[in-house]
């Protein structure tokens, strides 16, 4: 065995394990645990600072993982990509859109999904890293969050921008892919007014991944995520087409339903705000319900919770 | 239910007192109390389904207690559960490094987690140096064997300088060389840096070099004791035996009860 041992340490045939506490507790070691041990304890460090290293550590674990996997990297560009080309491209002279707020003069097809199509950007990943903290291969990461000494609503509310910084990341990538197509978007001011629209709407996605991901344990996987929340919300929605086709070609029924996915607000908000407008009814809306979607996530979150469910259950 | 004596002026790393948990009607843990002082070695032994792992659930604070109190350095978990999981260091059961980063990446995390700030460094590299895999900072945690990734794993729960470890099953998994080992460098973690550990474990072989055993077994407080003193109070001449009597025992008990 010690063997086996070594040749996995390179250090053949000795316990290197032992070794070390063995030489170094005596002297150095226990000095340098207290004094970084008083630093990380007393006193208890400033709430702000130690929450933006928080931050600091799920945003760069968050990105430096989407990095390493291209699979991801390129299936999140992809996929909008294809929309644009194939679907957009397919459908430009099927649907003529009339000029409808925000847009002043008449748009090519493919130029009125790109906010949709950041939108689904926004969706997906948005979806995605807030739903891989309760799968199997991440649990791990959970436990280790719980455990952290932050308030957990703290702590969620750092995944959740951790997450967000990342889909924003792709939002601009998309964006970029936009560009190499030549598409005829108001570049400049777009470009940085679609900020802090897609940052609201990216927070709002994310923390209703989060509250999917506290109350319905049947979503196990991602496809049932997809199935049950990202496609509803992307196909009912002004994403693809605006909303008055559906009142007109009397699906009322579709329509209403558009009416209440908050994605449609998202979308909207991003649309308006490319445009340099401010859309307050769909501002109003995504704020309104990422402070939902964030509380109710926090109050699932919630230790407390367990004997909450345990008393209602026990009497 | 006979809680063993708190000392009152022994600094406790850990308290637990009449702690009690429920699933629904199934009562997971009554009124359970126990203690770790710091530089203490307590193996908490039981079979499989004795509790063990709601009482960690409880401990790492992931739920919170029916009833009782915990406490981690004297804060109370409940009320000041900032300043108690500062103390805490835990290695879970189930293993939580993440394998695509590497291994002073973990270890970064986790400081940043406990907002370490900057003299996180100085404790990674010393940590990492304990258990002598620095030269291995940078591979990727996929890389390691089993065993080493245990070693990150607790190096990784020393970094913040607890005040209590707490160790779930931790050799599940590892062969039976890196099993001995581990135990024993977690005892010299007692001695040296005056940690209190809490082991909780169904191997009646890694609870005998402890200070301390406590049995749990459904739910239930049964013994706590040396390993010497358990076998004298049974009679029998091996911790295995009077494991298996005081857990036969107490399940009669139980019955009698109902």
């Amino acid at each position: 065995m010690p063997a086996k041992r070594g040749s996995q340490q390179g250090t053949p045939g000795s316990d290197p394990l032992h070794e070390h506490d063995l030489a170094a507790t005596d002297q150095t070691e226990p000095r340098i645990g207290l004094a970084a041990g008083e630093l990380a304890r007393s006193p208890p460090a400033s709430i702000v600072s130690h929450a933006l290293q928080a931050l600091l550590a799920l945003s760069s674990r968050e990105t430096v993982k989407f990095l390493h996997q291209r699979g991801r990297l390129l299936s999140a560009l992809v996929r909008p990509s294809l929309w644009l080309l194939i679907f957009a491209a397919g459908f430009r002279d099927v649907f003529g859109v009339a000029v409808i707020p925000p847009y002043s003069t008449y748009i090519e097809y493919q130029v009125y999904v790109v906010p949709g199509l950041l939108g689904i950007v926004l969706l997906f990943n948005g979806m995605q890293s807030s739903l891989a903290m309760v799968y199997d291969r991440e649990m791990g990461l959970m436990r280790l969050l719980l455990t952290a000494p932050l308030p957990r609503s703290v702590l969620l509310t750092c995944k959740l921008l951790a997450g967000t910084f990342l889909s924003i990341l792709q939002a601009y990538a998309f964006f970029a892919i936009c560009a190499l197509f030549r598409l005829d978007l108001p570049w400049w001011p777009a470009l940085l007014l679609a900020l802090p629209a897609m940052f609201l709407t990216g927070l709002m996605l994310g923390a209703l991944g989060l509250l999917v991901s506290v109350y319905i344990k049947q979503i196990e996987n991602f496809a049932g995520a997809m199935n049950f929340v990202i496609f509803p919300m992307f196909f009912l929605s002004p994403a693809l087409y605006p909303l008055w086709k559906l009142q007109e070609s009397g699906a009322t029924v579709v329509y209403q339903l558009a009416r209440f996915n908050p994605f449609t607000y998202g979308i909207d908000l991003i649309r308006y705000a490319m445009y340099g407008q401010m859309n307050w009814l769909a501002c109003g809306v995504v704020v309104a319900s990422l402070i939902v979607f964030l509380g109710l996530a926090i109050w699932g979150y919630d230790p407390q919770r367990g004997a909450v469910r345990h008393k209602r259950q026990g009497s | 239910m006979p809680a063993s004596p708190l000392p009152e002026q022994a600094p406790l790393a850990l308290a637990v007192e009449e702690v009690s948990k429920s699933y629904g009607s199934v009562k997971a843990l009554d009124r359970v109390s126990l203690h770790v002082a710091r530089g203490e070695f307590v193996a908490l032994l039981g079979p499989n389904g004795a509790g063990k792992s709601t009482l960690f659930q409880l401990l790492t604070g992931l739920f919170v207690p029916d009833a009782g109190r915990i406490e981690v350095a004297g804060f109370d978990m409940r009320h000041q559960a900032r300043r108690a999981l500062a103390c805490l260091g835990v290695v879970f059961q189930q293993p939580t490094l993440d394998l695509d980063l590497s291994v002073v990446a973990n270890l970064r995390f986790h400081a940043r987690l406990h907002g370490m700030g900057r003299g996180a460094r100085a404790r990674i590299d010393a940590e990492l140096e304990r258990i002598g895999l620095t030269a291995r900072a940078k591979d990727r945690a996929r890389a390691l064997s089993g065993g080493n990734r245990r070693r990150v794993e607790l190096a990784r729960a020393l970094l913040h300088d607890p005040v209590v470890l707490l160790m779930d099953e931790p050799t599940v998994g590892l062969d039976p060389a890196s099993r001995e080992q581990l135990v024993e460098y977690v005892h010299s973690l007692c001695t040296h840096r005056d940690v209190g550990v809490l082991w909780a474990t169904h191997l009646v072989d890694e609870a005998e070099s402890a200070d301390r055993v406590i049995i749990l077994h459904k739910g239930h407080w049964i013994a706590s004791g040396t390993a010497a003193e358990l076998r004298e109070r049974t009679g029998k001449r091996s911790l295995r035996d009077a494991f298996l009597d005081l857990t036969g025992e107490a399940s009669v008990v139980q019955e009698e009860a109902v």
